[in-house]
């Protein structure tokens, strides 16, 4: 097989069927593909949000650069493996790592798990890998939570996915650090359509990390991504992104959660790259007892729109959510927070709790605030609060006059806001997440 | 032994005239109260020394051994050894304050101090140790902000210190405790305490007590001048009612 290949731009029906014909895969999932290819030209583009003006015409679909997925950092090109030492993985794969995934363009490049998990059942590999060697539990569960028509960028991915993480946590394994992947492109013009499945049985417990970098180029590159988890009975899944594209990219991803019954599932966003960034992560509460947090921060600098949110269904009684959202609009940038949370008639003593905060650093920058409560049960309680305010000068100055510089007192405030939420990163990705924001408010380039 | 003079300084903020050929000299080793009605410019005063931005010098200058400060940011003013205990000291919401406490040390010393001297140090004036993992200021009672700035006080050791209403919000035994330390450090730093309360001045037995009304000193002096106050009210020293 060739090494490498690069699609040319353009989308039609043979391009769905090349991906699926390079990847040598069965036909119940070409013929998923070209379903959710016939409900992408159907449905038209997002009525609300952001002005979406995209041509899916300038992308390449498809882009690969090695062999295959390699379970040895060794066997990677060099310039490639360079590109992940430089971001640090093999390195914390090592140290506090069960397990690291990388994706480079379209394909999953490198992917291991560590042997005594590998043992005990947990299964972390490419999704393209998972549908040769575990067909049964990925046809089982892939479309079941975010369908293939749900949304135009659903059934766009539905039809050209590549790459993105499978794993599998047996019943009652907890699985004790947690397991990475990182998604980079490298390239200008490309389409990144990586699809995640989670299944984690009852009791189960695994905590997943993404990361997100691109390569700055002068045209845009589109990034949707599809992401179903399924938490069973008592089930803990911790999904944290840590999402740094460059201000050219278009960030339209779709994750949804289903909650069994006792299950948790926590869903950890934070977001300082791409140009629009539209993500609403969200929890079907389906089982009584199940339990759901969302905890998010954006940062929107000039020329950056960053729509996030989420939507939690409380289905069961007894289900709680608690959501968290945090956003920084500067030098033009805009942030908006979307959220709905709907409860169902007989989702008896729900609880929900909101809180929304924006801090805007200038008179230029905007946000906006669009949260929906559907409440049809009276035994339910929701609350929601919002804030939006800008920076204080006051507190400037009372940190200046401790001896801070105007910047170092600015950057000081800024932690201080997110802090509740950098708090639910593991420490390693704080510190990495503060630097970031540090260089984003310097107007560096990543 | 650091000089600070104010020499004829005249102070506006949003168009309004505060502070009028204001004239004052401190030393280290001395205490100076400088009193006054609500609304005479103490806090101004306070504020210009460190160098708030929201005051703008009109006239006059800063210097602080010789050397004019007036024009330099409120950060190296700090850094030269000033600093102010704020009457109302700002929230910071997930700022934490030992790690807070730890920046400025660092800042003013170049080095580390260790969590369990500064517990120590908060301990000396009945700052309850479980504050010191709360966020900077926020949601804290009058009396722990005012403690928390002494705290920061008897960490970086200025050169100047000024205190802003000094005893609002804190209990007496408190206020007896923080004079007590105040005095003890006496001849290492110029104290400079406001206060528009006649008895809190008497408890500090200042050197140097200077009176501002309308902007203006209206007399410098000793103890004295608490004794005509005390009878007469601040119109002994040409308030105007």
């Amino acid at each position: 097989m060739e090494n490498k290949i690069r699609f040319e731009k353009g989308l039609n029906e043979d391009i769905v069927r090349r991906i699926s014909n390079i990847k040598n895969e069965p036909e119940w999932m070409l013929n998923f593909r070209l379903n959710a290819y016939k409900f992408f030209k159907n449905r038209p583009m997002p009525k609300w949000g952001p002005d979406l003006n995209i041509d899916f015409n300038e992308f390449s679909y498809y882009l690969k650069e090695t062999k295959g997925e390699a379970n040895r950092w060794e066997d990677l090109p060099q310039d490639i493996l360079e590109t992940y030492k430089q971001l640090g993985i093999p390195e914390a794969e090592k140290k506090f790592l069960s397990g690291a995934e990388a994706m480079f363009e379209s394909e999953v490049v490198y992917s291991r798990v560590r042997k005594e998990l590998e043992n005990l059942g947990v299964i972390f590999c490419s999704t393209d890998t998972a549908v040769k060697k575990y067909p049964d539990i990925v046809k089982e569960y892939i479309g079941k939570v975010v369908s293939p028509n749900d949304n135009k960028f659903a059934a766009l991915n539905s039809a050209v996915w590549s790459g993105g993480s499978f794993i599998y946590v047996p019943k009652g394994v907890k699985v004790p650090m947690p397991l990475q992947a990182y998604f980079r492109i490298n390239t200008g013009e490309m389409g990144q359509f990586e699809r995640t499945l989670i299944v984690v049985e009852d009791g189960g417990e695994v905590e997943y990390i993404e990361g997100c970098s691109a390569l700055m180029y002068s045209k845009a590159s589109l990034h949707a991504a599809v992401v179903e988890v399924i938490a069973k009975k008592n089930a803990h899944v911790k999904y944290i992104t840590l999402q740094n594209w460059t201000k050219n990219v278009y960030n339209l991803v779709t994750k949804r959660a289903f909650a069994e019954e006792g299950a948790y599932v926590e869903w950890i966003d934070a977001n300082i790259g791409s140009k629009i960034n539209m993500k609403y992560p969200s929890v079907y509460l389906r089982g009584k007892n199940s339990k759901a947090k969302i905890i998010s921060v954006a940062l929107a600098n000039s020329g950056q729109i960053q729509d996030a949110g989420t939507k939690i269904y409380h289905l069961a009684p007894d289900t709680s959510s608690t959501v968290v959202s945090k956003s920084i609009s500067m030098g033009g940038g805009k942030t908006t927070y979307r959220g709905l949370i709907y409860v169902k008639k007989g989702a008896k003593n729900a609880k929900s709790t909101v809180k929304c905060s924006t801090l805007l650093m200038d008179s230029i920058s905007k946000s906006d605030t669009y949260p929906y409560t559907e409440n049809n049960e009276e035994t339910a309680m929701t609350t929601h609060e919002a804030y939006v305010g800008k920076i204080n000068e006051n507190q400037i100055y009372y940190l200046m006059s401790r001896g801070f510089s105007e910047q170092d007192a600015t950057d000081m405030i800024v932690f201080g806001f997110i802090n509740e939420i950098v708090n639910e990163l593991p420490l390693e990705y704080a510190i990495e997440f503060n630097r970031l924001i540090k260089m984003d408010m310097r107007g560096a380039i990543a | 032994m650091d000089i600070l003079n104010i020499n004829n300084l005249s102070v506006e903020a949003n168009g309004k005239d505060i502070l009028r050929d204001v004239s004052l000299s401190f030393k280290t080793g001395e205490i100076h109260v400088i009193m006054g009605p609500n609304g005479s410019g103490k806090s101004t005063l306070a504020n210009v020394i460190i160098g708030n931005p929201k005051y703008h010098i009109k006239n006059g200058n800063i210097e602080l051994n010789g050397e004019d400060i007036a024009t330099k940011e409120m950060n190296e003013r700090a850094n030269l050894g000033i600093f102010l205990a704020f009457q109302n000291p700002v929230e910071i919401e997930g700022l934490n304050i030992m790690h807070f406490l730890k920046m400025i040390y660092k800042r003013r010393f170049n080095e580390n101090i260790p969590t369990e001297k500064i517990k120590e140090l908060a301990k000396e004036i009945n700052l309850q140790e479980d504050i010191l993992n709360r966020q900077l200021n926020f949601n804290l009672s009058g009396g722990e902000k005012k403690k928390l700035e002494f705290l920061q006080m008897m960490l970086i050791k200025p050169k100047v210190q000024i205190f802003d209403e000094i005893d609002s919000g804190i209990d007496i035994d408190s206020f007896k405790r923080i004079m007590e330390i105040i005095r003890s450090i006496k001849r290492q730093t110029i104290t400079i305490i406001i206060t528009h309360q006649i008895n809190t001045a008497k408890l500090i037995e200042p050197d140097r007590i200077h009176v501002l009304i309308d902007g203006k000193i209206s007399v410098s002096g000793g103890q004295e001048i608490l004794d005509n106050i005390d009878k007469e009210g601040y119109k002994f020293y040409g308030k105007q009612n």
